[in-house]
């Protein structure tokens, strides 16, 4: 009969499992230890941050309500189309270059890696640095606000459109093969049912998110509300700011709402 | 026929493990689960809690330990009330009575040794605990427990590896590593296939005796409440029917309980 | 002679609705862009001037003091990207917890999901500019904004995780008498902690994305150096930048899914 008088050990993590994670702790400890020594920050601005910001949340009140219909309406609506036009243009260049992306579709995988390529660089891109990009090429206006949007989300909705590809059934499309069905007839009735609810997901969802940013690209001149932002910030204007944000933040819960709404309906 | 006489008495010889006075429950205003009920559970051995589905069996065990909170009655562990304990206090009673749960009620993602470690949850800091730095003594007797129900082997699988009976097994050494003075058991068997029902049942009454701690535990299989249980409580409709030893537990007892008798063997 | 079949309503419908939906989207399509002054001329007059952009662009400068700006910009960026998302994580924790409401309280929860919501309204540019506008130009305005968007990021969706947990194993926890954060260290975070690490990573990616870009308002990091270059038509070391935006990214990438494999 054991009387305790021996002692066992326990150890939750075998000695490989602790390495690793004491590797990523410190990482993670010296990385931030790091930037806190070289970031500069002045440190009275530091303390000084919470009055300042209180200043300026003051100076928002009251919020301007009557300059909405002059100076606010038309841009809210420009920036809804920016954003919308903006998801159409980019599911329509993402849906081939997430077809050549999907290893199951397309079996090349120098095509495959050209893909995922051009898929990532759009990703990485900020879509306000886009919006500089396409001002300088097609001067500043909606145009090159749509356009930024376009090619940010062309990496978005092309990935996640390939990984959805990737992960259809191939049962469906054994069968089509099979019974001969030209290939166009295969991605339309083997593929297509199949990604479809999750296809418009994506596109709701980037929609969702092109709305939030079509309205600060116009802060860089490719338009929208951001540009009247812009005007009023660099006047001082502060409560028809407010206006705007609170403009923004009324679109953003709207676009939310729709897409909820349709995602009920059709998914 | 009329209600037979109710044997409100301990075995003899025994003193209370844990007594309710008056005890209701209800969910709904209106809707009372237990009506106005008073046991006082031995202090040895196995006491099984039977009756037909919704007849408050399971609210009576929560009861004890507090996670259903009583509409009205007192509860008495060791002579003292504990209906009306708070925070700390609520806590170190609970540390001093183990629970058993009919879906183990396990951590999952966690190993089975931290989970029977977790027993002693209530005696560690929140620092330790989460650093995993328990006293040795409890790192022996966890060991010690794993071997009592057999799963020293499994000791570093995630708890979801393991099948039912092994995880009620955990359970119960969960339980028991808390060093209660009481063990509390909600449908124990009720997820278990037959055979491993009875394996569970035997390693209930192995720990009861060995460790000298009464068991309280409700379930719906009366052969298993007959054949391990040294006293049965009978409930029908929120209200004890029957309270004494097995033996006494006649047809026509079960038929007031259960109702009907197309059930009977 | 067989009787010919009678006729018989077509085995598939026509999908009115989706027809009518595509034939909207369509048409939406035409009248936004007009509505946009996107016309043909236009778009040709803009390839014509991106070929030539294109090849002001080519070949990236880097010379050896532009390249230190580079560095300098490029680092700025990473600092405020990994303090941000060390703050706003270990923020989120706290203000995520307490805003579950399976765990917490009605009075609790609101104010902590308001708090939340406000977080994640507003873009992060937006939330740079304002801060900018109140603590001054530099990397502390990046710092403040990019916590601000982690928090309504992780914070969301870590609440969200809490409230799909199995409480089974909470009250089991709870009957042990333990007190309430061993409660949360053993009933809460082990079903959560592998979702939690998910949202972490994804924000840190997120906010090293992001640092590059707050710069354009003055928020610090790279993003300032890019827009000076831009504006300064100095379009080759534009390049040069762009290109070492996307390595980086493509790096913390990588790293991303090391550090989620680590969890699994």
């Amino acid at each position: 009969m054991s009387v305790g008088a021996i002692d066992r050990e326990w150890r939750r993590y075998t000695p490989r499992q602790r390495l690793a994670r004491f590797a990523l702790y410190f990482g993670i400890v010296a990385a931030c230890v790091i930037s806190l020594r070289t970031v500069q920050i002045i440190p009275e601005f530091l303390y000084d941050a919470h009055t300042q910001v209180a200043d300026l949340l003051a100076r928002m009140w009251p919020i301007e309500w009557r300059f909405y219909p002059k100076g606010v309406h038309e841009a809210l609506i420009e920036t809804l189309h920016i954003a919308t036009l903006g998801t159409i243009l980019a599911i329509a260049m993402a849906v081939p270059l997430g077809l050549l992306a999907a290893s199951n579709i397309t079996p090349n995988a120098w095509l495959n890696y050209f893909a995922k390529l051009m898929l990532v660089s759009s990703r990485s891109v900020n879509s306000l640095v886009w919006a500089l990009l396409f001002v300088a090429i097609f001067g500043p206006g909606a145009l090159a606000g749509t356009m930024a949007i376009a090619f940010r989300s062309i990496g978005f909705v092309g990935k996640l459109f390939g990984e959805a590809l990737e992960e259809a059934r191939p049962g469906p499309i054994e069968a089509l093969k099979a019974a001969g069905a030209p290939w166009a007839s295969i991605y339309l009735k083997g593929y297509w049912p199949q990604v479809e609810p999750a296809f418009w997901a994506i596109a709701l969802f980037r929609w969702d998110i092109s709305v939030r940013e079509s309205a600060v690209l116009g802060l860089v001149g490719a338009g929208g509300i951001g540009m009247a932002i812009d005007s009023a910030m660099n006047l001082f204007q502060w409560e028809r700011v407010a206006l705007m944000l609170v403009a923004i933040f009324a679109i953003v819960v709207a676009a939310e709402l729709a897409v909820t709404y349709i995602r009920k309906k059709i998914i | 026929m009329t209600a037979m006489p109710l044997p409100a008495s301990l075995p003899p010889g025994a003193a209370a493990a844990i007594e309710v006075r008056g005890l209701s429950k209800e969910y709904r205003r209106g809707v009372p689960v237990l009506r106005d009920v008073s046991i006082a559970f031995p202090d040895r051995g196995i006491t099984a809690v039977i009756g037909p589905s919704g007849t408050g069996k399971s609210t009576l065990i929560r009861c004890i330990n507090r996670l259903v909170e009583p509409t009205a009655g007192e509860i008495l562990f060791h002579g003292r009330d504990i209906t009306q304990l708070r925070r700390r206090e609520l806590r170190e009673m609970r540390r001093r009575i183990g629970m058993v749960f009919q879906e183990y009620n396990l951590v999952e993602r966690l190993s089975v040794m931290e989970n029977v470690l977790s027993g002693r949850l209530g005696y560690v800091t929140p620092l330790k605990a989460w650093l995993r730095k328990y006293p040795q003594a409890d790192i022996n007797a966890a060991f010690d427990l794993l071997d009592t129900v057999g799963l020293t082997a499994h000791a570093n699988q995630r708890a979801d590896a393991l099948s039912g009976g092994q995880r009620q097994r955990v359970g119960i050494a969960r339980a028991v590593m808390q060093q209660p003075e009481l063990l509390l058991a909600d449908e124990p068997t009720s997820s278990l296939d037959p055979k491993t029902s009875v394996e569970i049942m035997e390693l209930l009454v192995s720990i009861a005796e060995s460790r000298n701690i009464p068991v309280i535990l409700n379930i719906h299989n009366v052969p298993l409440a007959r054949r391990f249980a040294g006293h049965i409580i009978g409930m029908s409709g929120g209200k004890v029917v029957y309270n004494g030893p097995p033996e006494g537990l006649s047809d026509d007892y079960l038929k007031q309980i259960y109702g009907g008798e197309d059930w009977l063997e | 002679m067989n009787e010919t079949a009678q006729s018989r309503p077509p085995a598939f419908q026509p999908n009115w609705p989706a027809r009518i939906a595509w034939l909207v989207l369509a048409v939406y399509a035409v009248y936004a862009a007009s509505i946009l002054d996107v016309t043909w001329e236009r778009f040709v007059t803009g390839i014509d001037h991106g070929i030539k952009f294109i090849g002001r662009m080519i070949p990236p400068d880097t010379e050896a003091s532009k390249m230190q700006l580079l560095a300098k910009g490029l680092w700025e960026s990473i600092e405020i990207a990994i303090i941000a998302s060390a703050l706003g994580i270990v923020l989120s924790l706290p203000i995520g917890l307490l805003a579950a409401r399976n765990l917490m309280p009605a009075w609790v929860t609101w104010p902590m999901r308001l708090f939340i919501a406000l977080c994640r309204s507003f873009h992060q540019v937006i939330v740079a500019i304002l801060f900018v506008k109140a603590v001054g130009f530099g990397a502390l305005a990046g710092i403040l904004a990019l916590t601000v968007a982690s928090i309504g990021f992780v914070a969301k969706l870590f609440a969200e995780a809490i409230e799909e947990i199995s409480l089974k194993q909470v009250e089991a926890i709870r009957a042990t008498g333990a007190p309430f954060m061993n409660v949360i260290t053993y009933g809460v975070m082990p079903q959560v902690l592998t979702r939690f690490v998910g949202f972490a990573t994804y924000q840190v990616d997120s906010n090293l994305r992001n640092s590059t870009m707050v710069g354009i308002v003055g928020a610090g990091g790279i993003g300032g150096t890019m827009f000076a270059a831009f504006q300064k038509f100095d379009y080759d070391f534009l390049l040069t930048i762009l290109l070492a935006i996307i390595a980086v990214i493509m790096v913390s990438e990588a790293l991303q899914n090391w550090i989620k494999r680590l969890y699994q």
